[in-house]
């Protein structure tokens, strides 16, 4: 069974690894403002209310969201277990002069399973335009591959099978400040500047490890 | 809704592409971006000039830009027998002519306080208004309740259920149109809750967004469309 690493399980809201404004002018403070105080704010906050007198009351974030999802039939509390543990994923995904191509071992496995960098980066580019209404795009590892996967609302590849190793919030939230209606702009501006590669090399470190104590 | 045939254009690029012109084929209608009958600053403060002008001259255009394309390509599939590709097409007809659909009565369903916007129901929708739902107040309650509710993308609405003859109010998902949720169905008053449609005015806080697109709500065209339907 697919387990995340790095999320904490503890309902908490952990602020972005660097000041909400060390990803500009890529994303800006106004935006993080808002997508972390507010909208990520709101899921944790929500997720405690919800799960009190429950008997998901003190279970982790993960064991929440795997229990909830339901095969697709969403359980009432999915859906902010799922976008706290998202969005705290997401933060974690990017880096103040990140993106571009990776190296090492994680160039390697994507040149494999994709052919080329450039063949991943127009797979993961169209996974995320194409995602209708609200959603994420992911590189996942699962049974020693490399794929991208594109999810709507607050579904990830953890109810898939799968572990996220990258992802990029497709939510208007998360762009509209920034880029209006310009999705495919947000997600080149995403890649180019932003991916913290090295986050995606420990996920993929923990994955391998994961699968093979599995 | 603007409608345009363009069946002599096609019928031209049909002959390139078939070089005869004794193949028979039909044309297809395709669409154009409604005009919307007010300027985009007018509906202010409830909603701004600027979301009016992106939602309209970006958004919509780009649905119906889409839509156009999907049918084309359904045109295409059709006329060859390829069904898998017609089934393949039919999510991006869904999406983008939703997305057509559900925004043409959209700017229908707004009108500057000028024009009427925000002017309670009357005659035979005001009545049934209070019969279904207390009062408009509480019809306001309900439908702001389940647009707040309704997690990612979507719309909800105010509609008539022709067979059952009553008024209904229910969600849909991304631009599923409200026949998706029954066929008897059709829509009176649609609020987009999409995050385009308020994010840069109201942010994170959709209620409140909710709370003011009711003071431009055009209620005589919702009225119009009640009396025809419910004949």
């Amino acid at each position: 069974m697919a387990a995340s690493t790095a999320v904490t399980a503890n309902y908490v809201l952990k602020p972005p690894p660097y000041p909400l404004d060390a990803l500009e002018p890529h994303m800006s403070k106004q935006t993080l403002e808002f997508h972390w105080g507010k909208h990520h704010r709101a899921y944790v906050d929500n997720l405690k209310k919800q799960v009190l007198g429950t008997e998901l009351e003190g279970k982790t974030i993960d064991h929440i969201i795997l229990n909830t999802y339901n095969n697709g039939d969403l359980l009432p509390a999915f859906n902010n277990a799922a976008q706290a543990w998202n969005h705290e994923f997401f933060w974690e995904s990017m880096k103040p002069g990140g993106g571009g191509k990776p190296s090492g071992e994680l160039l390697a496995l994507l040149e494999r399973d994709f052919t080329s960098y450039e063949k991943f980066y127009e797979e993961f580019n169209a996974a995320a335009a194409t995602q209708f209404g609200a959603g994420w795009a992911w590189l996942a590892y699962a049974n020693d591959k490399l794929k991208v996967v594109k999810t709507p609302n607050a579904v990830n590849p953890l109810v898939l099978g799968s572990f996220p190793l990258l992802t990029i919030d497709v939510w208007e939230h998360a762009y509209y400040l920034d880029f209006q209606n310009r999705r495919p702009d947000y997600i080149k501006t995403f890649m180019n500047n932003l991916v913290s590669w090295e986050a995606v090399s420990s996920r993929l470190e923990a994955a391998k490890a994961a699968s093979s104590s599995a | 809704m603007a409608i345009r045939s363009l069946a002599s254009r096609k019928t031209l690029a049909g002959l390139k592409e078939t070089s005869s012109r004794f193949l028979g084929f039909r044309g297809i209608q395709t669409f154009t971006l409604p005009d919307l009958p007010y300027d985009y600053s007018a509906l202010e403060p409830a909603i701004s000039g600027e979301i009016m002008q992106i939602h309209h001259q970006k958004h919509h255009q780009t649905y119906v830009t889409n839509y156009n394309n999907a049918l084309e390509q359904l045109d295409q599939a059709v006329n060859k027998g390829d069904a898998s590709t017609v089934v393949k097409l039919q999510s991006a007809i869904k999406f983008n002519g939703g997305g057509h659909v559900n925004h043409s009565i959209f700017w229908k369903n707004l009108a500057p306080v000028n024009q009427g916007g925000g002017e309670p129901p009357k005659g035979a929708l005001g009545s049934a208004i209070d019969t279904h739902f207390g009062s408009l107040e509480g019809l306001v309650k309900k439908m702001n309740a389940e647009g707040a509710a309704l997690q990612g993308s979507g719309w909800v609405w105010l509609g008539l259920d022709k067979e059952l003859k009553k008024l209904v109010v229910d969600t849909t998902a991304n631009q599923d149109p409200l026949v998706t949720k029954g066929g008897s169905l059709v829509p009176l008053v649609g609020i987009d809750v999409w995050e385009h449609a308020y994010y840069l005015q109201y942010k994170n806080v959709r209620p409140d967004y909710l709370k003011n697109v009711w003071k431009v709500i055009n209620w005589k065209y919702a009225s119009e469309v009640y009396d025809k339907e419910s004949k």
